[in-house]
């Protein structure tokens, strides 16, 4: 059976799902039990599964990280909720050093298998720190997976996929989605296999590839280029940073000989030049034009008077695909 | 400059716990305690890390080790506390802590591997729980309370035991450790040995309070300081750690006052920040932990010149044998390199490594 549901709400469900399903699955964040988390995807867990398995961590991100290792070393598996992204970076050792390399380390003896969710990216009219999209850091460290579910239906596939799955994964929920929708979502456990992209619309023109909060903006970007000149793009949801599916890309952009990377973290480093670079390696004799990037900018994501300007938006997104087309 | 690592309690902080004195008497009963084939076990291995951090030193010399970071001089922390575990605990060395790490049953092979740069150095014998030596500083405290809260969790009687150094103290990972850990009552032991420097930063200027044990007050936990180089003091203390810590009573926090005698690694040179010759000869003269117990063995008659022979003969055999071993050992092969990143290779790592395959084949080199 199929409800419609936000995709806080599929997250919910995923999480209460497993946690009904497996009793090695616990949660620990900060505010995550009374107060349901500060976007409420844990709200109703602690009534439910109890203060063992919804933990109200002390205010500290490594202590959270660090311990959740030991926890996942030691036959548990944590969902840790780290409250937005930027504030992973005092936990960022405990990742990097240790969560993305114990397997290595130990050659495959130990493995931690833990989630971090945390909510990221701008539009949220957060303070300042609040709206960062630094998933590059994570995607260069080997070790981890790193996802991005665009919608409830993949938010709680993925997130089910996610917390079965042995290595560590960074799952990054884009904030200023959590309730723009909803869509229909099966009330069964079912999974979005990590590491797959998904084809949103098809399309003969030109390839536009994006994930997160970004993926609707492009859509509403290729649906009125379609509109106004009748050009057909073909969108595509990343979903899973690392591993990427290059194929479905490749595909795309042979069929197409035309791509666009929209992204809302900084140009540079961005996991768009990597996209990019891929298609270089695969498919460079199909292209017609070159890759563009639509992304934020080189600086910190500014206040919030001014975000909307940091965001690619319709607008520029539409821009990019008139210049790659007329290329 | 106030010298902190006295080994008089001189301050009135925290006072230290003494067993054995450094003239190979007890301060206290034993009776019922500590039996003596236990006692005898402490000096066996004792005498075998020793034997083994010297062999080490040497064969890093020779160019057949990488850089070796010893710790002779804190052979009675390290034996003392990890020959309180039990079998089943989890040990989460540093990069120093290899006596604790053999104590609880790493083969001295498998830490020759690690220090001639070997991937599998770090693999530890089926169904133990001794972790990788933590390099990063601190960080590995927190495991511990994870696999403690775990066992906790589980109803599982067992501990963890994290070991770090004095400048492991100023860590932000130390404080978070021992708040979690206060928290969720955990059972787990935070072991430090502080050896006065954190290479050449001496503890007087890590910290201002004037000892680590004192810090477990501010987490409401229990903290003991312990003359480290006293194997008596530390495997009671430890022991007690432990019940105190299956017996739901949390955290404990041990402060093991013990000298390096030697360099931090093979790759630093302590003379440009210590008085080096004075410290060490000071220290192995009047407080050393093995001369102390074989003191004590013998005014028991336990323990004479002839057993000293015959059992310095057999530590030498037996880490002659684990270095033979390990230089027999098949060498890591650059292809390892590419396997354990993830439980399923990626097609990013898969490609490299054909890729890697490939340039080797054709420069005739073995991948």
């Amino acid at each position: 059976m199929s409800r419609q549901l936000t995709i806080i709400q599929a997250i919910k469900e995923a999480l209460d799902q497993k946690m009904a399903e497996d009793q090695r699955v616990m949660l620990l964040g900060e505010d995550i039990g009374v107060n349901g988390g500060v976007f409420r995807a844990t709200e109703g867990l602690l009534e439910k599964y109890g203060s063992a398995r919804v933990v109200d961590t002390p205010l500290a991100e490594s202590g959270i990280v660090g311990s959740a290792i030991g926890l996942a070393l030691n036959g548990m598996i944590p969902v840790v909720e780290i409250q937005f992204l930027a504030f992973i970076y005092p936990g960022f050792e405990q990742i990097v050093s240790h969560a993305a390399r114990m397997r290595f380390r130990t050659r495959g003896q130990f493995h931690v298998p833990l989630v971090i969710r945390t909510p990221y990216g701008a539009g949220i009219r957060g303070p300042e720190l609040h709206s960062e999209s630094v998933e590059s850091f994570f995607v260069h460290t080997p070790g981890l997976k790193v996802v991005v579910p665009s919608n409830p239906y993949d938010a709680k596939g993925m997130l089910i996929s996610a917390i079965e799955d042995p290595d560590p994964v960074i799952f990054l929920e884009p904030t200023r989605t959590y309730r723009a929708f909803k869509e229909e979502v099966p009330e069964e456990m079912y999974r979005v296999p990590l590491g797959k992209a998904r084809v949103i619309q098809e399309g003969n023109d030109l390839s536009i590839f994006a994930w997160g909060a970004m993926l609707r903006v492009a859509m509403n970007a290729a649906k009125q280029i379609e509109q106004e000149k009748g050009w057909s793009c073909e969108v595509i949801d990343l979903r899973s940073l690392y591993p990427l599916d290059r194929d479905t890309i490749i595909q795309s952009v042979q069929k197409t000989g035309r791509a666009c990377v929209v992204h809302e973290a900084h140009k540079t480093m961005g996991v768009g030049a990597e996209i990019i670079s891929l298609i270089n390696d695969e498919a460079l004799m199909y292209l017609k034009a070159p890759v563009k990037r639509i992304t934020g900018f080189d600086v910190p994501v500014p206040q919030f008077t001014i975000e909307d300007s940091y965001l690619p938006t319709e607008q520029r997104i539409k821009e990019g695909i008139v210049e790659t087309i007329l290329f | 400059m106030k010298t902190h690592t006295s080994i008089l309690p001189a301050d009135h902080v925290l006072e230290m716990y003494q067993v054995l004195t450094s003239d190979g008497d007890v301060r206290e009963d034993l009776e019922g305690r500590i039996d003596e084939s236990l006692m005898l076990k402490m000096y066996e291995n004792m005498v075998l890390v020793r034997a083994f951090d010297r062999k080490s030193l040497i064969l890093q010399r020779q160019g057949r080790l990488g850089t070796y970071a010893p710790f002779e001089g804190q052979e009675a922390s390290q034996v003392g506390s990890a020959m309180a575990l039990s079998p089943g605990d989890w040990l989460f060395p540093t990069y120093r802590d290899h006596a604790a790490a053999i104590t609880h049953g790493q083969p001295l092979m498998r830490v020759f591997l690690y220090w001639m740069g070997h991937m599998e150095g770090t693999v530890c014998p089926e169904g133990k729980k001794i972790m990788p030596y933590c390099v990063p500083i601190a960080t590995q405290m927190l495991h511990a309370v994870g696999t403690a809260w775990a066992s906790k969790l589980k109803g599982e009687k067992n501990v963890s035991i994290a070991y770090f150094g004095d400048g492991a103290s100023s860590e932000g990972d130390f404080h978070e450790a021992l708040n979690f850990a206060g928290v969720y009552k955990a059972p787990v032991i935070f072991f430090c040995q502080n050896n006065g420097f954190a290479i050449s930063t001496p503890f007087a200027r890590q910290s201002a309070s004037r000892t680590i044990a004192q810090r477990a007050a501010a987490y409401d936990i229990k903290g003991v300081r312990v003359d480290g180089n006293d194997i008596f003091a530390v495997w009671l203390t430890v022991k007690e750690a432990i019940e105190r810590g299956l017996a739901g009573e949390g955290p404990t926090l041990i402060e093991a006052v013990t000298f390096r005698y030697g360099a931090h690694t093979t790759a630093d040179d302590p003379t440009k920040y210590r008085d080096q010759e004075t410290l060490s000869q000071e220290w192995r003269t009047k407080r050393d932990p093995i001369l102390r117990l074989r003191m004590f063995l013998e005014k028991r008659d336990l323990w004479d010149e002839k057993r000293e022979i015959q059992l310095q003969k057999e530590v030498s055999e037996k880490i002659d044998a684990a270095f033979q071993e390990a230089m027999n050992y098949p060498k890591s092969q650059p292809d390892d390199m590419f396997r354990h990143v993830y439980a399923d290779t990626p097609w990013q790592i898969r490609e490299q490594q054909q890729e890697f395959h490939r340039v080797c084949k054709k420069d005739g080199i073995k991948a």
